[in-house]
C-alpha cells in the first residue's frame, strides 16, 4: 500500500453530536478524489484553527473508505472542543496517514477499547474481518456508551460492554470480563487509557498471549522530527508518532 | 523575475529559507510534503559525538502562541549521520548544514572533524545556546568568553563555512556575537530558544519533565526581531534569524531587521510546507513592491 504522508484540505460532509458529547466527523476530499490511504492504527494531524492554538492535533482514524475518512473524537480539550463548532460543509486541514499501525495477526484476536480509544478499533475490526480472523471487541467506558458507536461493532463482531458505574453491559474493568480472562485469543490489540492497556498487558504476558497497544504521547509535529512524543522502549526513546503510535507490548519499558 | 539568490559568508544560496536545527529532522521527514530542493538549505538536527538518549517525556508543553520543548538534544550521533544519513542527502541540491552540539570544546571539535570528511556539507551551526542540556549548550553561550573559546577550538577544525547559534538568554547578544566574530565565525543564527516554563496547576507539577524547556514559536518572533536588529548594527558578517517565522512576511521582518537568510523552525509542525509557502511569498512581495533582488531589502531599518 502507498503510504506517502499528504497534507490535504478535507471537507466535512457529516457531523453528528452523540449523546456522550463525542463527535463524529465524516470528512471527504471536496473535489471528490480518493481519500488517502491508511492503514488501521494510523492517525492524522488535524488543524483546528478556531481553537487558536499554534500545534494540529493528533486523531485517531475511526474509518476509512475510498471516499471519506471518519473521526471520532471526545471534546475534552482546547482544539477537540473547538471541532464542535464546525458545520457540516466546513473545511479542515489535515495531514495523514502517519505512524505505523496494528498488525495483522493470524487466529482470533480480541481487541480491546477504553473510552474513545475504541476508535481506531473499528477500521482494524473491518480489515482483520476481510482477511477471515476471528474477532470479539471489549469496550471499557465509565458508564454507557453512545448506540451509534456500539451498533457499529456489533453489527460486525461480538461486542462485550463494561463500564465502571454498572449502567450497561458488564460491571467492571475490561480485564474482568469473562471474555478477556479466557484467554482463547493469539493476540490483544488495544488503545485506551495507559493505565488500562498496562494491565491488560502485564495479564496477557503473564498468559503468553501477543499483545499490541496504540499510544498517545503529546507531539508536536507528527512526522518524527521534533522528537517530543517519545516513548522508553527496549530500542532507546522512539517517537510515538513514527515508531507508533501502535508497539508490541515486548517493545515498551512502560 | 525576481532574484532571491544570496551570498552567505562564501556559501552562495539560491534563497534565504532555511529550515531550524531540530524542527526538520533529517530533512526526510519532510520529502513526501515537498521538494527539498527548492529549500535554501536545510539544517539537520543537533548532532553530537556520542549518542544521546535526551530528555524524559514530557519534553513538549504548548504554550501561547508557542511552545517550550526539553528534547535534550536526543540523536544516534554523529558516526550515525555520517554513515547512514549523509549518503541519503549528499546529492540534493541545496545546502545540507549540521548543527554540532558538545558537552565539551573537545566534542565539538571531534564531531566536526568527523562532518569535515563530508564533501557535501558546506556549513556547520555550532550550538552553543542550547538550553536543554546540563553540560555544555548554553553554558558555553551565555559568557562571551565561553563563546569564544568553542568558536576559536572548531575554527581550527572546520574549514568550511562556520555559523555560530547564540542564545537570546543574555544580557547583550551583541556583546556574544561580536565575541564569535572575533573567532573567526562566518555567520550568527538567532534566536535559539528562550528559556521558559509552565506549570500544570491541577496537578500541581511542571509540565515538563526538566521543569524548564526552550520557549519557541511565534510567541517569540518580536524578542528575535529586536534582538536581530541589534546583531546586525554590531557585527560584519552575516546574521541569519530566527523565531517564530511563519509567513513570507515574518520572513521579511527579519531581513529588514538585517537578516541575509532566516531560518523556519516551530511553523514546520503546523504546516509542513510552510517554507515553500514562504520562498513563493517572498517572490510574491518583490513582484508586488519593484523589488529585483531580495537583498535590497536587508537591514533597512
Amino acid at each position: 500500500m502507498n503510504t506517502t504522508k499528504e497534507q490535504r484540505i478535507l471537507r466535512i460532509e457529516r457531523k453528528a453530536v452523540l449523546p456522550s458529547g463525542w463527535l463524529h466527523l465524516v470528512l471527504v476530499d471536496p473535489d471528490g478524489a480518493p481519500m488517502f490511504n491508511a492503514e488501521p492504527g494510523q492517525f492524522v494531524e488535524v488543524a483546528v484553527d478556531r481553537a487558536k492554538v499554534l500545534l494540529n492535533r493528533p486523531l485517531s482514524i475511526y474509518n476509512r473508505t475510498e471516499q471519506s475518512l471518519e473521526l471520532l473524537v471526545s471534546p475534552v480539550g482546547t482544539a477537540t472542543r473547538a471541532l464542535e463548532e464546525y458545520a457540516e460543509g466546513d473545511s479542515l486541514r489535515v495531514i495523514g496517514a502517519l505512524g505505523k499501525g496494528f498488525g495483522i495477526p493470524s487466529g482470533k484476536v480480541l481487541l480491546v477499547g477504553g473510552g474513545v480509544g475504541i476508535a481506531p478499533l473499528y477500521y482494524q475490526m473491518r480489515r482483520l474481518l476481510e482477511k477471515g480472523c476471528e474477532v470479539e471487541v471489549l469496550f471499557g467506558m465509565r458508564t454507557a456508551p453512545d448506540d451509534a458507536v456500539c451498533r457499529r461493532f456489533s453489527e460486525l463482531a461480538p461486542l462485550h460492554v463494561c463500564t465502571d458505574d454498572g449502567s450497561a453491559g458488564f460491571h467492571g474493568l475490561v480485564t474482568a470480563h469473562p471474555v478477556f480472562t479466557a484467554g482463547n485469543y493469539s493476540m490483544i490489540q488495544m488503545c485506551g487509557p495507559k493505565p488500562m492497556m498496562k494491565a491488560a498487558a502485564a495479564l496477557a504476558a503473564a498468559a503468553g498471549i501477543e499483545a499490541e497497544a496504540s499510544l498517545e504521547n503529546m507531539m508536536a509535529c507528527g512526522l518524527g522530527a521534533c522528537l517530543c512524543c517519545v516513548e522508553p522502549t527496549v530500542k532507546g526513546n522512539l517517537c510515538v508518532c513514527k515508531h507508533g503510535p501502535v508497539f508490541n507490548i515486548k517493545e515498551l519499558q512502560w | 523575475m525576481v532574484d532571491l539568490n544570496i551570498e552567505l559568508g562564501g556559501l552562495h544560496l539560491k534563497n534565504p529559507v532555511l529550515t531550524a536545527s531540530g524542527t526538520f529532522g533529517y530533512g526526510l521527514e519532510y520529502a513526501d510534503f515537498f521538494d527539498l530542493e527548492r529549500l535554501g538549505g536545510f539544517i539537520v538536527k543537533g548532532t553530537t559525538l556520542e549518542p544521546r538518549e535526551g530528555n524524559p517525556y514530557p519534553r513538549m508543553a504548548e504554550t501561547p502562541s508557542g511552545m517550550l520543548n526539553a528534547v535534550g538534544l536526543q540523536n544516534k550521533g554523529v558516526e550515525h549521520f555520517a554513515t547512514e544519513i549523509y549518503p541519503k542527502l549528499e546529492a540534493l541540491d541545496t545546502e545540507v548544514m549540521v548543527n554540532v552540539s558538545g558537552a565539551s570544546v573537545e566534542q565539538y571539535v571531534a564531531t566536526a572533524e568527523r562532518i569535515a570528511q563530508l564533501p557535501a556539507v558546506n556549513a556547520i551551526e555550532l550550538n552553543i545556546s542550547c538550553p536543554n542540556v546540563k553540560q555544555g549548550g548554553m553554558a558555553f553561550g551565555t559568557t562571551c568568553d565561553g563563546a569564544a573559546s568553542v568558536v576559536k577550538a572548531v575554527r581550527k577544525a572546520w574549514p568550511r563555512h562556520l555559523m555560530v547559534k547564540l542564545s537570546p538568554n543574555v544580557t547583550s547578544i551583541a556583546d556574544i556575537a561580536k565575541a564569535v566574530e572575533a573567532e573567526g565565525a562566518d555567520s550568527v543564527s538567532l534566536i535559539n530558544t528562550l528559556l521558559g516554563m509552565a506549570i500544570d496547576v491541577e496537578r500541581r507539577r511542571p509540565m515538563l519533565s526538566t521543569v524548564t524547556g526552550g520557549l519557541s514559536g511565534p510567541a517569540v518572533r518580536p524578542v528575535a526581531v529586536r534582538m536581530v536588529w541589534q546583531v546586525a548594527k554590531a557585527v560584519g558578517i552575516p546574521v541569519v534569524g530566527l523565531g517564530g517565522i511563519a509567513t513570507a512576511y515574518d520572513a521579511l521582518e527579519f531581513i529588514m531587521a538585517g537578516a541575509t537568510a532566516v531560518q523556519v523552525g516551530t511553523c514546520n509542525f503546523t504546516d509542513p510546507t510552510t517554507c515553500v509557502k514562504i520562498i513563493d511569498g517572498l517572490t510574491e512581495y518583490c513582484e508586488r513592491h519593484g523589488v529585483n533582488s531580495i537583498s535590497e531589502l536587508r537591514g533597512i531599518i
